[in-house]
């Protein structure tokens, strides 16, 4: 990119979550085979699709779920199941969190 | 240049044993991974204790670390060698286990060489089937006005970069962007082509962002809907009001139902963040008792609990009895 076209504006596209994915686009956007994402599907990452596997149809919101998993297995050495468990962990922490700070308001912690 | 204390990132003393190091570069690990941290610099601060990881590990690496510490051009917090200084640790072929390798800093890359540090990178990070950029992923906080309305950032990012050698190194580069309105809590944006430079003729991957939204006073956030805490007197809660209200789109005149209590939650459709459907506004009401700070004031109150004859623990008691 010329040093002279840095300042211009990017426009920054939100990314539509009821746009969905293919498998082959999946395994493209992860860098891992189909084998691996039928794996993910089985230890319930993400919710199966009701269809064979070459028709399955991921979303926004499945992609970085898998993104994640494959990210805990690879960087801390975690097995599907450990990851299944860990972000099924975290989501529910988000939550609670998220409740937590919304009845601070109402009731201040002394 | 800054000198990186790699005991200190891992929090470790410099005499600790090689199960001591292993193990606290673990539990960093896990603290600090992006994907299990909320924290905006997870993703740098994970890359550090990496780096750190790496240096320390191996007993080699460590000794040279450790000399070039002790030396005299580690001053502080920073590390200046002389102009001509060559490190030489005879450091070939030692494989890169789990290191990203073009994200290392200056620092390790004028120490180890920056041929080791764009070692076994591939087969850490998957396969690129067709010579594809590498997709960039961090995170950027805005505040929830801006959410509201849309924001420009100008952002400075470290790029993976192929070099002409086929060397990884990390670019430095400065994007100006521009946030569209109505980006969630935890939504990513994504810029096409912002990620990381294609192999040979490959395509630039993307950049996506994390949004993550800063605490508000006055509003908490869930998605797209707000949550707004109302301070009301009894007399407002009781009998009923019109009280102005504030929303990100400017005050509003809120109407309380008479009768209503603390807690109580009203909402205030559409105006939340915008979006396809837009989200709310919640309102709990949070009923305060004025003190009585005269004589008329306390006559009155006396008056009141006279008059009522209102029992706020009749549930209470009930429960009590049957217990």
């Amino acid at each position: 990119m010329a040093e002279g076209r840095m300042h211009r504006q990017i426009e920054a596209t939100l990314i539509d979550e009821t746009a969905t994915f293919t498998m082959r686009e999946v395994c493209e956007a992860c860098g891992v085979h189909a084998e691996r994402i039928v794996e993910i599907v089985e230890y319930g990452v993400v919710d199966p699709p009701s269809a064979p596997a070459s028709q399955w149809r991921f979303d926004a919101h499945a992609l970085h779920r898998i993104r994640r998993a494959l990210n805990l297995c690879q960087d801390l050495g975690l097995n599907l199941a450990g990851a299944s468990l860990a972000l099924d962990l975290l989501d529910e922490l988000g939550d609670l969190r998220a409740r937590v700070a919304q009845l601070s308001r109402l009731h201040p912690p002394r | 240049m800054e000198f990186k204390d790699y005991y200190k990132v891992l929090g470790v003393s410099e005499d600790a044993g090689a199960d001591e190091v292993k193990r606290a570069y673990r539990k960093m690990a896990r603290k600090y991974h992006p994907d299990v941290s909320s924290e905006s610099d997870a993703e740098a601060r994970f890359k550090e204790v990496n780096e750190a990881y790496e240096a320390l590990k191996d007993p080699e690496k460590r000794q040279a670390y450790d000399e070039v510490r002790r030396s005299p051009f580690h001053q502080g917090g920073s590390f200046q060698p002389p102009p001509d200084w060559r490190f030489d640790a005879g450091f070939r072929g030692g494989g890169f286990t789990e290191a990203d390798a073009g994200q290392f800093s200056d620092f390790f890359r004028v120490l180890f060489g920056a041929e080791e540090a764009a070692g076994a990178h591939a087969a850490q990070r998957g396969p690129h089937f067709s010579g594809r950029g590498e997709d960039v992923h961090e995170r950027l906080r805005i505040t929830l006005p801006e959410a509201y309305a849309g924001a420009r950032r100008t952002l400075t990012l470290s790029v993976p970069e192929v070099g002409a050698q086929g060397q990884l190194t990390s670019q430095q580069r400065t994007l100006q962007v521009k946030v569209p309105a109505g980006v969630a809590s935890g939504q990513r944006v994504r810029l096409r082509g912002q990620g990381g430079a294609g192999a040979g003729k490959g395509p630039a991957g993307d950049l996506y962002l994390e949004i993550s939204i800063a605490p508000h006073p006055l509003f908490a956030i869930d998605g797209r809907d707000l949550t707004l805490t109302l301070p009301v007197a009894p007399w407002e809660a009781a009998l009923g009001a019109s009280v102005p209200t504030p929303t990100l789109g400017g005050r509003v005149t809120l109407k309380i139902p008479p009768g209503s209590q603390s807690g109580a939650r009203l909402r205030l459709r559409g105006r939340g963040l915008p979006g396809k459907p837009p989200g709310d506004q919640f309102v709990i009401l949070s009923i305060v008792t004025p003190p009585a700070e005269t004589a008329e004031q306390t006559d009155l109150y006396r008056r009141m609990a006279d008059s009522f004859q209102f029992d706020p623990r009749a549930a209470l008691k009930a429960e009590m009895n049957h217990g």
